[in-house]
């Protein structure tokens, strides 16, 4: 069953009564994915809060090899971005679609400069012999002046990994949703009266973003 | 009810629990006696009633009309009520007990059990190693246990009791053996290839036997050589892979009379069982493989673990396998 | 399949493309049941080989050894477990009944997003077939709960079944996501949430578990292929790890897991029990809270699981605790469905055996469930046969009886055509008789202290294994009668009216089968889903 009618300008499925039925569910549909989102992050925030509290000095130890101005700069930028994609979908609901182009357009730098600077953390990471779990590597390390001091070093960086890689994915994941709905708004499909994919690619946006706010602390700062 | 549970207890205990070899073993008995009893009582109301109903009330012809009976508050709470109370009065009694089994006597005797694929042993603080896990009876008795590579359960199913053994960290339990005579030893974790061969005997014998045993096993060193490799086979459990009596196969080659054969490998040509030989394939048994036999095979390496005496005395026993 | 009504969901595009194409429901529920009864076929094979394995114990002449080794025995158990849980039990009701019937019992047009629904079956193909392949490439052999440290260790594929399961979870919360909206917003004029049928609040109940813990396994899983391809050493020993606290991540999502696979039964329970006996059902309310109890308590018990793993005394007594308040919403359920047979008009046709043999196996595999929450007594039936007992009485004897009661009662909905009663009963005889000899030997088999998941065992316990191999076959005989009936009935079934059992929800009040709109006129509803008077 895939016949959809058109309501006032805007497509609605069958199943749907009108506009208004099909938004609010749609929207809700978002906002649980949103919620397994958190939730698997949480899975990894546990892990984290468990073995930091059985090893600190280990913790420590790792998060002396993250730069935290590096971190509080992407925290800055997502932030921004997460403005610019609330303005993404105001203008929009205003009808006024190019400037929502350029909202977008600047949410997807936004997001590219978080990961450009991702980039260099990791391949400075690798270049100095920092790798996850078991293929750390302590010679590397220490020709680099940084000798290991906890033996189990590489499970905070398989933490870090973890949790920053997977995040990165989904920033990766949004900037591609970003630019799909970019797209979209610029072929006119989205008006004051029909922008939920907009809106729903937004509250991915800002949870990954949040999930961001969460990660900068516990990898950067609680040392 | 304390009649009827001691009833219940002397009935189960010999068609449907193992023997009792402990006063816990007694206690959880007695408790499981009373959950049976209430679960049957339970299932004669539910299923009982069900059948009841059902043939009371069967359809007589299509038009049948049936009582509007959409609630009763009453009856909800009563079949909330109940069944919450028979579970407080389960769960306290069952934490009781636990709290037995989990609570360590000071006094014990301690011995440090190590789980590996898949053998256990049995280390006693004069240093005595051993596959048979030998204990006095009516005494504490604490099982320190470790594990060496992955998950195993340490249970004796006599005693009701079993605890994980976690690589990494120590686990333990206790028991005091009412009952003299041998028990059975399972991993109750599942550990791989041979899980379900990984059974160890307990054997509680008295306090004399006991110092006796132990006094012969430390003096093993003064044994004939191939007579300490016969106990290092046993301690190192090869002999739950390897048959010594019979040509079958178990997970790896019998042993018996292959002392000077030839023996085709996988890698290519034969091979002369000697004592070069023996030596490679106990500290890397990755080397070769006798044909009909798995690659990689699932012998754990004894590199670092034995003593050149120890492996000198495996290989005169294997010799002697005639 | 005879003659076309033209009008029908099954008819209403030609050719095999529409079918798996097609965003409709009922046709999506179907893609789920062929996929389903595929897997269940071989599972199902799996076990009759596990079964024949332990008919006798083996002897050092290789007397009494089926399959080749542990190793072999080893994997045919971790395949038949994984296959049974992730691809036949946990997507079996949801999956097809309830894409089936949710919509029509709430008197919507479809689910809230049918490409999404689309989607997840793609998404659990995929993850089904990724599962399948590892077959193929290196068998793997730790069991359906991958416990570390063994899951590292073992050379095998493991990384691979655990994408597979991921993929196959990723599926699970897109159906619940799905599930849950529809319910909030799809519901038709008057149809309040307290006039839902219960089936529809137990697949509601379900799909928020499946929401609320599938992200949970998801993450546990890639931890765990983490630890395999980096050796992070999270639970990893030798690293620092704690492999229990893969145990505790594992059973926070795989306790509700145990939840998402029960709850559908109970109400597919539900439906059957009233329609067969004519009866509105008891204590309505009581049963529809339940089930969201029941949900909300399941979150916190997954503790019993590790009585004797190393968590601390007072862990496990908590969890003991906790534990037996879910028993209490359990048995609210099992006497209001009593009760609803009283002074009913009963009939005794295929689906309300199955129902009345659910409740008999169920209240054996409930009864036994307290037994095990209790510590002290956990301590020596942990890990034996006595938990396989109690878990199949409530995966097999629980959910996939209502499985077959509940696709009896709506194959003629599904299909339009009406089964064989004669054939339908006597593979009720074979299955019930079967289960109840295959299993039931297998608690004493763990009174007496063989613990699970072994390949061979020692003499004393011979006679009982033997006697649960012949149950073994004799359910294997009930299921060829189940096909033939299934078979029989799509073939040559007689026409089906549309409300053949004389029952009172919403799906029964259209077409059999439904047309692609499900219903000509949008339903208003005025009443409870069960005024029978």
């Amino acid at each position: 069953m895939s016949t959809s009618r058109l309501i006032n300008g805007v497509e609605v499925a069958s199943h749907f009564r009108d506009v208004n039925h099909q938004y609010s569910s749609n929207k809700e549909g978002i906002w649980l994915f949103m919620v397994t989102e958190i939730l698997m992050f949480g899975g990894l925030f546990v892990g984290y809060i468990i073995f930091h509290s059985l090893y600190p000095e280990m913790f420590a130890e790792g998060a002396s090899y993250l730069d935290w101005k590096m971190g509080f700069v992407n925290t800055l930028v997502l932030i921004f971005s997460s403005f610019t994609m609330a303005l993404g979908i105001y203008y929009n609901q205003v009808g006024q679609p190019k400037r929502a182009t350029w909202a977008l357009a600047i949410t997807v730098l936004c997001g590219a400069i978080f990961m450009v600077i991702k980039y260099f953390e990791y391949t400075h990471k690798f270049h100095m012999g920092i790798f996850p779990g078991r293929l750390i590597n302590p010679e590397m390390m220490a020709e680099h002046g940084h000798p290991m001091q906890h033996a189990n070093l590489g499970m905070y960086f398989g933490f870090y990994y973890c949790m920053s890689g997977l995040h990165g994915i989904h920033v990766l994941i949004g900037m591609g949703l970003i630019t799909w709905v970019m797209i979209r708004n610029i072929k006119g499909e989205f008006n004051p009266k029909y922008y939920t994919p907009i809106e729903g690619v937004g509250i991915f946006w800002h949870i990954v973003d949040l999930i961001w706010i969460f990660l900068f602390p516990l990898l950067y700062l609680v040392g | 009810m304390a009649i009827w549970t001691l009833l219940m207890n002397k009935a189960m205990a010999d068609t449907f629990m193992p023997a009792q070899g402990t006063e816990i073993a007694k206690s959880v008995d007695n408790l499981y006696a009373f959950l049976v009893v209430v679960s049957f009582i339970s299932c004669a109301i539910l299923i009982g009633g069900m059948i009841y109903f059902a043939m009371k009330y069967k359809r007589k012809s299509a038009n049948d009309k049936t009582a509007y009976i959409t609630h009763d508050t009453r009856l909800e709470v009563l079949w909330s009520v109940v069944p919450l109370i028979i579970f407080m009065v389960v769960f306290a009694w069952g934490w009781v007990i636990f709290h037995d089994m989990r609570s360590m006597p000071a006094d014990a005797l301690e011995i440090q059990v190590t789980g590996k694929q898949w053998a256990w042993t049995a280390e006693y603080k004069n240093g005595v190693k051993s596959v048979d896990i030998v204990v006095p009876v009516n005494r504490n008795v604490k099982i320190v246990l470790a594990s060496e590579d992955v998950l195993h359960s340490f249970y004796v199913p006599s005693f009701r009791i079993k605890q994980d053994a976690i690589p990494g960290r120590y686990t333990n339990l206790w028991f005091n053996a009412t009952k003299l005579g041998e028990f059975h030893v399972f991993c109750a974790e599942y550990c791989g290839t041979t899980h379900s061969g990984m059974i160890t005997r307990l054997k509680v014998v008295s306090q004399e036997d006991f110092d006796k045993w132990l006094t012969s096993e430390s003096e093993i060193g003064t044994l004939p050589i191939a007579e300490r490799g016969r106990k290092y086979f046993q301690t190192r459990a090869c002999a739950s892979c390897h048959n010594v009596d019979n040509p079958a196969a178990k997970v790896g080659p019998s042993l018996y009379q292959l002392f000077g054969k030839d023996e085709s490998v996988q890698e290519g040509g034969t091979v002369k069982v000697d004592e070069n030989y023996i030596r490679e394939s106990i500290l890397d048994p990755q080397a070769k493989h006798v044909t009909g036999f798995p690659k990689p095979s699932p012998m754990p390496s004894f590199q670092g673990q034995l003593s050149e005496s120890e492996l000198a005395a495996l290989i005169e026993y294997i010799k002697d396998l005639k | 399949m005879g003659h076309s009504s033209g009008k029908s969901y099954i008819y209403e595009e030609p050719g095999l493309k529409s079918w798996f194409t097609s965003l409709d429901h009922k046709r999506i529920a179907i893609l789920y049941f062929v996929a389903v009864m595929f897997f269940f076929l071989v599972g199902g094979i799996m076990a009759l080989l596990l079964r024949l394995e332990l008919f006798a114990p083996n002897t050092s002449a290789n007397v009494g050894q089926i399959l080749k080794n542990g190793d072999a025995y080893n994997q045919v158990l971790t395949y038949h477990g994984a296959i049974m849980v992730f691809m036949v039990i946990i997507p079996g009701i949801p999956a097809i009944l309830g894409n089936f019937f949710l919509p029509l019992q709430i008197g919507a047009k479809d689910v809230a997003f049918p490409r999404l629904n689309l989607m997840s079956w793609y998404v659990f193909m995929l993850g089904a077939s990724l599962a399948v392949a590892t077959f193929f490439a290196s068998k793997i052999d730790t069991g359906w709960t991958f416990y570390t440290p063994y899951s590292i260790r073992t050379g095998s594929s493991v990384v691979m079944m655990v994408v597979a399961a991921f993929i196959m979870g990723m599926s699970s919360i897109l159906t619940g996501l799905n599930f849950i909206v529809t319910v909030h917003r799809l519901r038709a004029p008057g149809m309040t949430m307290f006039r839902m049928p219960l089936f529809t609040w137990a697949i509601y109940s379900t799909a928020v578990l499946q929401v609320l813990a599938t992200p949970v396994l998801g993450i546990t899983l890639l931890l765990l292929m983490m630890e395999r391809v980096f050796g992070v050493g999270i639970f990893d020993p030798k690293l620092g790890g704690d492999p229990v606290l893969f145990q505790h991540f594992f059973w926070f999502y795989s306790h509700p897991a145990v939840y998402i696979m029960i709850l559908p039964a109970m109400g597919v329970i539900s439906e059957l029990i009233t329609t067969y006996s004519k009866k509105t059902i008891f204590g309505y309310t009581a049963i529809a809270l339940s089930s969201i109890g029941i949900a909300a308590v399941s979150f916190f018990v997954w503790g019993h699981h590790m009585f004797v793993s190393g968590q601390s005394e007072l862990a496990g007594v908590l969890f003991s605790f906790i534990t037996m308040l879910v028993g209490v919403p359990t048995a609210i359920k099992m006497f209001n469905w009593l009760a609803t047979l009283y002074k009913g008009s009963i009939t005794f046709s295929a689906p309300m055996l199955y129902a009345l043999g659910f409740m008999f196996l169920f209240a054996i595999g409930g009864v036994t469930g307290i037994i095990l929450a209790v510590t002290a007594v956990d301590v020596h039936f942990h890990d034996t046969y006595f938990v396989v007992a109690h878990f199949h009485y409530v995966m097999v004897g629980g959910t996939l009886m209502a499985i077959m009661g509940g696709f009896y009662h709506w194959f003629p909905k599904m299909f339009g055509k009406m089964y064989n009663e004669l054939t339908a009963q006597l593979s009720w005889v074979f299955i019930f008789i079967g289960f109840n000899v295959t299993f039931f030997p297998q608690f004493i088999l763990g009174a007496k202290g063989m613990p699970r998941r072994y390949f061979d065992y020692i003499p004393e316990y011979e006679q009982l294994n033997k006697i649960s191999t012949v149950g073994s076959w004799l359910i294997g005989i009930g299921f060829l009668f189940g096909l033939y009936t299934i078979i029989r009935g799509l073939t040559s079934g007689a026409k089906a009216p549309p409300n053949p059992w004389g029952s009172k929800t919403l799906e029964w009040q259209t077409e059999s089968p439904p047309t692609m709109h499900n219903f000509d006129h949008d339903p208003i509803v005025t009443a409870g889903p069960y005024e029978y008077k």
